[in-house]
């Protein structure tokens, strides 16, 4: 399974729920085991990246945050 | 760089297959703050592989009328009413606080300096994301809404009976 980032994706500023669609829509344009990286401002999101893997089966593989940045690292399952 | 906690459940999900769930949203209020709260909800679903339909019915309807149709309707009190209530999704109204236009301004000024997606984008967001939005035929009969009214995309027009087989299958239903 390749562990290098296939797609970027930043939702820096994006108030809820791009976040969400964003990464949804960047997840469409990768293939199964494939990865995605999120960034994200928007504070509820932590929570709401941990809703959205438990519903769809994508699994969170990384997550961080530093100076207001959340960023989230998505695997298409 | 500090760790942010991730839900045991949501690492779990990658093992074995998740059943997917069900939303019905009856998209009954055409007013703006109701309309943006639906396709909210609806997109976000839709994002979380919800399979999600939305039964837009009485005012809702009037939200999924082209932007660009000023009046609906075949008599003067269908006329009139699409006149008092411009329909489609960039003309909802505020249900308190309108003032003539001035409150949806402002809420759409709040929108952009919070880079909130105004309801307009949600609804294409559904759309992309395969959202089923089903228009009402007895309110479109009674608003004389024709289906060239209607924006592309839609599925067929149905009653409350298939509306009810949407809602009970569902595993959340929501009036809005």
């Amino acid at each position: 399974m390749a562990n290098e980032i296939k797609v970027r994706g930043d939702a820096s500023g994006l108030s809820c729920p791009m976040p969400i669609l964003r990464a949804t829509q960047a997840m469409k344009t990768v293939a199964t085991g494939e990865l995605v990286e999120v960034i994200a401002t928007d504070p509820g999101s932590v929570k709401d990246f941990a809703a959205w893997a438990t519903s769809t089966g994508n699994p969170i593989v990384e997550s961080d945050s530093a100076n207001g940045k959340y960023r989230f690292v998505l695997r298409h399952k | 760089m500090t760790a942010v906690a991730v839900a045991p459940q949501a690492q779990a999900a990658s093992e074995g297959a998740v059943k997917t769930k069900k939303l019905c949203i009856i998209a009954y209020s055409g007013d703006l703050e109701k309309t943006w709260a639906s396709l909210i909800i609806a997109s976000t679903a839709a994002a979380m592989n919800i399979e999600t339909s939305v039964f837009v019915t009485f005012w809702g309807l009037q939200s999924f009328v082209k932007d660009k149709k000023r009046i609906t309707g075949e008599n003067w009190m269908q006329k009139m009413l699409s006149f008092m209530q411009r329909p489609g999704i960039s003309h909802r109204k505020t249900s308190k606080m309108n003032f003539m236009g001035m409150g949806p301004w402002m809420m759409f000024q709040l929108a952009d300096k919070y880079k909130a997606s105004k309801p307009k984008e949600l609804l294409a967001m559904c759309q992309e994301l395969g959202v089923k939005i089903y228009p009402c035929q007895m309110t479109s009969d009674l608003f004389g809404i024709k289906r060239e009214d209607l924006i592309d995309g839609l599925e067929e027009t149905v009653g409350a009976a298939t509306m009810l087989q949407l809602a009970t299958e569902a595993d959340s239903t929501m009036f809005i």
